[in-house]
This record gives structure tokens, C-alpha cells and sequence, in this order.
């Protein structure tokens, strides 16, 4: 308001004086914002930061009967058990390769899907196939794992097909190779089309002039595909991209929970199963927050690096 | 006929292009829906005969047993009326809250916008983890009851802030025009900007419907004690490790043999089941989830 004394600008920018200042009358105006914030303020310190609070049990030797106050402090001595536990430190690799294995398939197959389904001419059948592809996004992982387990299973579709080609029927769920490919497919069958919204939103934004300016040119599918659709499309996979690299250490639970066996525990336990089993079963309080608050700080970490690479790059940016 | 002229126009390598997308369309759609169709096959499959294997999109033995089965059992009548409760509530919940947060975050004039954003989009960034938030919600007594479905994860940022970005496209001067006629902002936020956000409203009730729908691993960790808190989800997940634990096609010792059922054959069932009223109301809600995730995805 101060920079330019001209006379229409005042009316249009800001009606209301200063910007934050706190006044009686507009306290008033503002009185049931104010309130139902301070409602939703006091909720989500309850829901979202006490559990941050806690925290502080993962430099106490946490016992529920001494509570937070009492409980004995221990330093870093259950993050030095963390580091040194060899079971950890191997559930932290399979949590960040699956999550990475996940990230990159899920991205590729759903760019890849949304480009070729935008190729379809016919308009029902483009539809029709869209609104397939929904479909195993809305089925729960508990579904979804059972239907693998199925499919996977030694008479079941998958085996019987290598068998029609005269292979051995392999079991897929008794041999440690098998579970990271089958993780990143399970993701993959349930979120391709799902993902694809998104690009295909972007796809359809962009100016048809190009691919006719190409066509002149003498452009087949291919090159269209390479040059135009693809960069067209580049800002919308960054930013999804930045999105999706602070949950790589999130993606792993539902599956390896439900899918993971004894025999196959080396490569399918992640962070949070390892969590689950210190923290709830064994009831060792600090270990499984100390645990969870690593796993919560690499996360931020991993989206900062993200985000500044993007900066750096001079590309759209979470914050 | 149009079809095959269309198709002469094209070159070489642009026809060698179709025809690998229609291929790869066709095997995409196979390989989405075979699980399902089979699994539909299954459950209507006599489970003795099921043991066989080899059944594919048809069953071969008809037998509407497994539904009978799933639906004589308590435990699911029980999860049935839970998962379907916590749906319509948690929804509810989630939307009156996440929209009146939404509306006052995107108020220009509010005088702690910047902070109060902040605040709610550090929650999305950062989580306490399981332990805490299992020590919160036992302090508060959430555990081992109905509402640790729907209080705990009713207000969440990423939802507000896909409502907040349609609401903020709603022009300042309906707002201004309804308070210079005396409109608090109660009214102001009921009368004027709700009703010009329903397609959003819409898109987050889906969302949060189908995540209550499809939830189970809230009812394993906070309600394992409470069998009259239990949702399809979780019985469904039981049923799949009993399945895992033994073998698959043992014949179920409860269930006599005569009534030919096994733990696969009554699994299908009870996941036709779970997954039948979402699969039947998806396909009519597609423009708003699609609407909801281009507002949703390119957020900030």
C-alpha cells in the first residue's frame, strides 16, 4: 500500500488496515474464525505435536508405571542399540530399497500408461479402460495381497502359465529374490492408473497446435511422444516426484506385513514392522520411538535434499 | 470402413505403433481384471472342489455356500455394521471439519493465516510415529472403542489444503458483497461458499470414505480386544493369514465337511463381499476424484 501514492491501487489490494495487526474491531469481525481456529489449533496439538513430544522417550528407558517424568534417561544409548542391532540395520535397507524400487515402477508404468492410453483414438475405449484401471486402487491392500497370494500361489495362475510353457513351477513366496519384485508389481497393479490421473489432467492441457506444427514437420507418434508430450508433461513428474520422495520410507508396511513369512523375514521386514515388533509386542517403548523418530528424520531430510535439488534445478518446489 | 482408411494413412512405423498399444492396452486390462473375476469365480465354486485349482473366470462347481457361510458368522454381521458406521461418520466428520478449516485458512483476512497454514502443513511432513501415538491414545481412552476411527485422523492437512486451493478460486467478492449485507461468517461460509464447493466436497468424502472402507490396521492395533469393534477389513485379513497359516485348502474343522467350504472358497466370498459396494459406486464418481486429485496433486 505504502510504494506507489497512486489513487485506485489502495481500494483493490488491501481494504482492511495493516496486515497482521491485531486489532479490537477486528477481532471482533473475526471473533467465530478465531474461535473455531483456536478449537481446531488445540486439536491438532493433541493429534499432531504431543505425539512429537513424545519423542523424548527415546532417551529414557520408558517405563508406562514411572511415565514421562520419572522414567529413567539414557541418552543416546538406545540410538547406539539401534545402530549396532544388525536386524535393524537390515530392515532400514529393505524399507529404503523397496521404497525406491516402488517409487521408480510405479512412476515409470504410470507415465508410460498415461502416454499410451492417450494414444487410444477411440474415445469409449479409452474410457472404458481408464475406468478399469481405477479399479484396484479402491481394494484394500488386505485384497489385494490375498488376490497375489492367489495368483502366486503353486497351482495358481502364474504357475500354471509357466508350467504351460514347460518351466518348474517356482515358489514364490519361499525364496528371497522373489519379494522385492513382487512388492513393487503389487504396487504397481494397484496404483498405475490411479497415478496416471495427474498426467493424463496434463496431457490434455497441452496445446494441440504442437502436434499439428509436428505433423507438418513430418513427426511420427514417436518423436510427438519424445518431444512434445513428454516435456510438456516434465514440471507435473518433478513435483509429483518431490511429493513422493519424503514417503519412500513410508511405502513399507501394508504388503511386507501381510505378505512376509519366516522364510523370507531377511529381506520383507521394513522399519515399521520392526517398530511394531519392539515398540507394541515387545513393549519396548523407547526402542520403537527411537526406531520410529529415525525413520521420521530421514524422511525430512530426504525431502529437503529433494527440494533443493529441484531449487537448484530451477524447477517448481514443495516450499 | 472409416477404420480402414484411417488405418491406410498411416505410415510404417506409426502402425507398428497402434498395434503394440493394443496390445498392451488388451494384456493391461487382463492382468487388472483376472484377479478380480477370478476371485468372483471362486467364491461361488464348491471348496472341496476348489482344492483342484484350474478354475478360471467361471466356476465349476456352483454354490452359493461360501455366502452362506460368510454371512451366517457373527463376527462379519458385527465388522459389517462397524466398517459401514465408521464409513458414513468418519466421512461426515472428516468433511464438516476438513471444510470449515479450509474456509478459515483461506479467509485473506484472517489475522494468524500464515502461522495457522504453517501449522497444519508441518503436520503433514512430520509424525510422532506409532509408539506415541499409541501412548496418546491410550491416555485419551481411544483405545478400545468406536471412536479411535474417526477422531484421531478426522482433520488432515492434505485433504484441507485440496479444499483450500478450490475455495481460494471462489472470487472475494461474493464474501465481501454477503458481510456488507450483514452475513457472518458462519453464514457466509454455510450459504455462499459451501454450495459453489460441492464438486470438492464431493471428491474428499470419496476419499475419505474409501480409506475408512478399506482400513484395518487401526482395528489389529487399538480394538484386537474388542471382537464388537471389528470391521470387514480385519476379518478379512484374519481369514487371509488362517488361509497363509494353513496351506489354503484344508477343510475348515468348524465348518463340517459336508458343508464343503474351505478357507480360500469362504475368503472370496467374504472379499466379493467387502469390495462389491466400491466397486459398484466407482465408476459413477470418477469426475470428482479425477477433479479432486488435479487440484489435489499440484498443490503449493
Amino acid at each position: 500500500m505504502s510504494q506507489k501514492t497512486g489513487s485506485v491501487k489502495v481500494n483493490k489490494t488491501q481494504p482492511y488496515v495493516g496486515k497482521n495487526r491485531v486489532t479490537f474491531a477486528e477481532l471482533k469481525r473475526q471473533s467465530f474464525l478465531v474461535i473455531t481456529a483456536a478449537i481446531f489449533f488445540i486439536y491438532g496439538l493433541i493429534f499432531y505435536y504431543i505425539p512429537l513430544g513424545g519423542w523424548v522417550m527415546a532417551f529414557q528407558n520408558y517405563k508406562p508405571k514411572t511415565g514421562l517424568l520419572h522414567s529413567k534417561w539414557v541418552g543416546l544409548a538406545k540410538f547406539k542399540f539401534l545402530f549396532e542391532d544388525d536386524r535393524f540395520i537390515r530392515v532400514f535397507r529393505n524399507t529404503l530399497a523397496m521404497g525406491v524400487i516402488n517409487l521408480i515402477a510405479t512412476f515409470v508404468m504410470a507415465i508410460l500408461f498415461a502416454i499410451l492410453l492417450n494414444e487410444v483414438r477411440n474415445t469409449l475405449v479409452k474410457k472404458g479402460i481408464q475406468t478399469i484401471s481405477y479399479l484396484p486402487h479402491f481394494l484394500s491392500w488386505i485384497i489385494v495381497t490375498g488376490i497375489l497370494h492367489d495368483a502366486l500361489s503353486t497351482n495358481g495362475i502364474v504357475n500354471e502359465v509357466i508350467r504351460a510353457f514347460g518351466g518348474n513351477p517356482i515358489v514364490f513366496f519361499g525364496d528371497t529374490k522373489y519379494f522385492w519384485p513382487i512388492v513393487a508389481f503389487a504396487n504397481v497393479w494397484k496404483e498405475t492408473g490411479w497415478n496416471a490421473i495427474i498426467y493424463l489432467a496434463a496431457i490434455t492441457a497441452i496445446d494441440p497446435c504442437l502436434y499439428e506444427a509436428a505433423s507438418i514437420d513430418g513427426a511420427g507418434r514417436f518423436s510427438k511422444i519424445l518431444h512434445i508430450t513428454l516435456p510438456s508433461i516434465r514440471p507435473t513428474i518433478i513435483i509429483l516426484l518431490l511429493i513422493n520422495v519424503g514417503n519412500v520410507l513410508n511405502a513399507g508396511f501394508e504388503v511386507q506385513y501381510l505378505l512376509g513369512n519366516d522364510l523370507i523375514k531377511s529381506v520383507s521386514d521394513t522399519i515399521d514392522i520392526y517398530v511394531l515388533n519392539w515398540g507394541i509386542s515387545q513393549s519396548d517403548f523407547s526402542l520403537g520411538t527411537a526406531a520410529g523418530m529415525f525413520k521420521s528424520l530421514v524422511s525430512i531430510i530426504l525431502i529437503l535434499i529433494a527440494n533443493s535439488i529441484a531449487k537448484r534445478a530451477g524447477q517448481e518446489r514443495l516450499f | 470402413m472409416s477404420k480402414k482408411s484411417k488405418l491406410k494413412h498411416l505410415k510404417g512405423w506409426d502402425l507398428a505403433f497402434y498395434i503394440c498399444n493394443g496390445i498392451f492396452m488388451a494384456v493391461f486390462v487382463i492382468i487388472t481384471l483376472y484377479p478380480v473375476v477370478n476371485t468372483i469365480a471362486v467364491s461361488f465354486n464348491d471348496g472341496i472342489d476348489a482344492v483342484k485349482g484350474g478354475i478360471h473366470i467361471w466356476p465349476r462347481v456352483f454354490t452359493t455356500k461360501n455366502y452362506a457361510t460368510v454371512l451366517g458368522k457373527q463376527n462379519i454381521k458385527t465388522a459389517a455394521v462397524i466398517t459401514v458406521a465408521r464409513t458414513v461418520i468418519g466421512s461426515v466428520l472428516s468433511l464438516v471439519t476438513n471444510a470449515l478449516l479450509a474456509y478459515i485458512i483461506s479467509r485473506k483476512k484472517f489475522m494468524f493465516k500464515a502461522s495457522f497454514s504453517l501449522f497444519w502443513v508441518i503436520t503433514m511432513y512430520v509424525n510422532g510415529g506409532l509408539v506415541p501415538v499409541l501412548l496418546l491414545y491410550k491416555s485419551l481412552h481411544l483405545t478400545n472403542s468406536f471412536w479411535v476411527y474417526v477422531i484421531p485422523g478426522m482433520v488432515s492437512a492434505f485433504n484441507m489444503l485440496v479444499i483450500r486451493t478450490f475455495m481460494q478460486g471462489i472470487p472475494d467478492s461474493l464474501e465481501e458483497s454477503a458481510s456488507l449485507d450483514g452475513a457472518g461468517h458462519f453464514t457466509i461460509f454455510l450459504k455462499i461458499i459451501s454450495p459453489l464447493c460441492l464438486p470438492v466436497y464431493a471428491t474428499i468424502t470419496l476419499f475419505v470414505a474409501v480409506y475408512q472402507w478399506n482400513s484395518w490396521f487401526d482395528a489389529m492395533l487399538y480394538n484386537r480386544m474388542k471382537d464388537q469393534y471389528t470391521t470387514l477389513q480385519y476379518e478379512l485379513m484374519k481369514l487371509l493369514s488362517s488361509v497363509m497359516q494353513q496351506g489354503g485348502n484344508a477343510v475348515n474343522v468348524n465348518n463340517a465337511a459336508d458343508n464343503r467350504v474351505t478357507p480360500v472358497t469362504v475368503r472370496s466370498a467374504a472379499t466379493v463381499i467387502t469390495m462389491l459396494p466400491i466397486v459398484c459406486l466407482y465408476p459413477f464418481l470418477q469426475r470428482y476424484f479425477v477433479t479432486g486429485l488435479t487440484i489435489g496433486g499440484v498443490k503449493e
